[in-house]
């Protein structure tokens, strides 16, 4: 069964018409804006209704738009292998509070995703088992992903500069 | 409740501090053994933390970031064209399947169409990428498991694809050869003749392996029963490729969200049943097969195309011919706003999925307008999933971690990025 874009939203909004913020369509992908402590339910919904069965938690990822409020965004893409439909979910994060709830609960595979995003931006997700850092190491102060994190170059020690540069870099003794 | 009553329901992925952290306390009776992230085994620099029970797997930490590069980042300050040789340094036993999502990414961003014969010869290169990659997987699979022959038979047939990646983009892995707007350069002349003799060779050189280990009584006795997953938790730990169908579903990118004109193609989704580490083998064996007939399928079709353009026709994306630039004005100005500026992608965000050889490759780009991208991602099928490693390891023995990890067929410089 094919799924189009106007069934899947309308059919959400009917469901869950509080959790909706808005909705955009490009190249024809649909977006959908959710309400951030809604989104397990939506979440929820979409991969329980017999209908639709987003069985699938595709790809999480964060999004920094430095300048603007709400700062960061989540996005989840969802899939169904039923419909073979593709669905993305925003949420938008503000930075005075950067979190969201987890979907580790529906889906323990977004948990090596949500420790990315953290580790990358600094989006906390609540209820997640271990939100530890995943990629970079664990003395790493700051989130390298953000926009105001400058594209830095780390120094190479040679024996005529190793001195000048172990002085400064914390770790580069051992 | 039994090891196997634990195994069904534990899908949890603890991260290195959950497991090591009580150990220092001496809450634990287990011991803490940690692998990696120098082991000739892990494919890489992945490091394990690994809970014993004597010898059985109690639970097992993944630890990565060993090989992470910051591409991601990097991607942001290139503009679209010159970003597509980071996406190589990903996924580095399968550039072009890297290249060919992340250019899918930022033409559908474009909405550019491309010329045939482009998407045709893509098609053929991602089969021949997807029988390399799947070779040096067969090779270090069985060389864990100490069979040493069918390494060295594998290098020998993915040294022939190397050469032929060499005669079309000039690099035997780092290729850049897909580009947005189609390809970096015509196929050369050589090219038929190369692929045609490849494919001659292939499927006996598939028997040739099946040979020495379909039946092999110690392969056997190394991989079936042991890592078994069902669909329902490879599904809920976003295990894809051949590790998903290797458990019954037939869940194929080419086949079931068709992109590059795969849905004109005849080939099957070989699947199986047990989700084992030897029902993971058979699904990639018979991959190859399909690979052999695409690539053929999709040869014959260069052939009836015959020689076309290679690249969009739009000069907004593509420069124009160096003959043009010596005699038009329009030429000229487009070639130095391509090379000085690039294109610019209108706002919006486009995610594009391919089934890489090791499930499935997305990109989300983030454009803001500007010739730069303003976000890049990539859901790396190596790092998903590396999530289904714990639970398939729990119950074990340590010696079948080895198997198990090479039968997930991880890159670590995808997984890390």
């Amino acid at each position: 069964m094919a799924l189009d874009n106007r069934t899947v939203l309308a059919r959400l909004q009917a469901a869950l018409p509080d959790a909706i913020l808005s909705s955009s369509e490009f190249r024809g992908d649909l977006s959908v804006y959710v309400r951030p402590e809604r989104i397990v339910d939506v979440a929820r919904f979409l991969r329980d209704d017999p209908e639709l069965r987003y069985n699938f938690l595709e790809n999480l990822c964060g999004v920094d738009y430095l300048g603007r409020e709400p700062r960061f965004e989540v996005v989840y893409h969802l899939l169904s292998f039923a419909n073979r439909h593709r669905l993305c979910l925003k949420v938008g994060v503000s930075e005075r509070d950067p979190s969201v709830p987890s979907l580790t609960e529906l889906w323990p595979g977004a948990n090596y995703h949500e420790r990315e995003t953290f580790d990358m931006f600094g989006i906390t997700f609540t209820g997640h088992p271990c939100l530890d850092r995943i990629l970079m190491p664990e003395e790493w102060e700051g989130h390298p992903l953000r926009k105001d994190v400058p594209l830095g170059a780390e120094e190479v020690a040679f024996t005529f500069n190793q001195d000048r540069i172990y002085a400064h870099k914390p770790f580069a003794k051992e | 409740m039994t090891v196997t009553e634990t195994r069904a329901r534990n899908l949890s992925i603890p991260a290195p501090s959950q497991i090591t952290r009580p150990a220092l306390e001496g809450a634990k009776e287990t011991m803490v053994l940690n692998m990696g992230p120098h082991h000739p085994s892990t494919h890489g620099v992945l490091r394990l933390v690994v809970e014993l029970d004597g010898e059985t797997v109690v639970d097992t930490a993944p630890d990565i970031g060993y090989l992470h590069t910051g591409i991601e980042k990097t991607m942001e300050s290139k503009t679209y064209q010159k970003a597509v040789v980071l996406t190589d340094r990903t996924d580095y036993l399968a550039p072009l399947s890297n290249n060919l999502s992340y250019v899918l990414a930022v033409e559908k961003l474009l909405g550019c169409e491309i010329p045939e014969r482009a998407t045709v010869a893509r098609v053929l290169l991602v089969e021949l990428q997807r029988i390399a990659s799947h070779l040096v997987w067969l090779g270090t699979h069985a060389l864990d498991l100490a069979a040493m022959s069918v390494f060295l038979y594998g290098f020998r047939e993915r040294e022939q694809i190397l050469d032929i990646f060499e005669l079309v983009s000039g690099a035997r892995m780092m290729t850049s050869y897909f580009r947005v707007g189609g390809l970096a350069y015509d196929l050369p002349a050589e090219f038929d003749a190369a692929v045609e003799a490849f494919l001659q060779i292939m499927p006996g050189r598939i028997d040739e392996y099946e040979a020495l280990l379909t039946d092999n009584p110690l392969w056997i006795e190394r991989t079936q029963g042991i890592g078994a997953i069902d669909s329902d938790a490879a599904i809920a730990l976003g295990l894809t490729g051949p590790g998903l169908r290797a458990t019954g579903v037939a869940w194929d990118l080419r086949k079931t969200m068709p992109y590059c004109g795969y849905e004109t193609y005849s080939f099957a989704i070989p699947t199986a049943t047990h989700g084992d580490i030897y029902d993971r083998y058979l699904v990639r064996m018979a991959e190859m097969r399909e690979s052999v007939s695409i690539c053929r399928q999709a040869l014959q079709r260069l052939r009836d195309i015959g020689p076309g353009p290679y690249m969009t026709p739009d000069r907004k994306i593509a420069p124009p011919p160096k003959s043009e630039i010596t005699h038009s004005m329009e030429a000229l100005i487009h070639h130095f706003k391509l090379w000085t500026e690039g294109f610019k992608p209108p706002r919006g965000d486009a995610l594009a999925a391919v089934e890489s050889p090791r499930g499935e490759l997305a990109t989300y780009i983030v454009s803001d307008g500007s010739a730069k991208p303003y976000r890049v991602h990539f859901r790396a099928p190596s790092f998903v999933n590396l999530q289904s490693l714990p639970h398939m390891a729990r119950g074990h023995l340590v010696a079948d971690l080895v198997a198990l990890i090479a039968s997930l067929d991880p890159v670590l410089g995808e997984v890390d990025r």
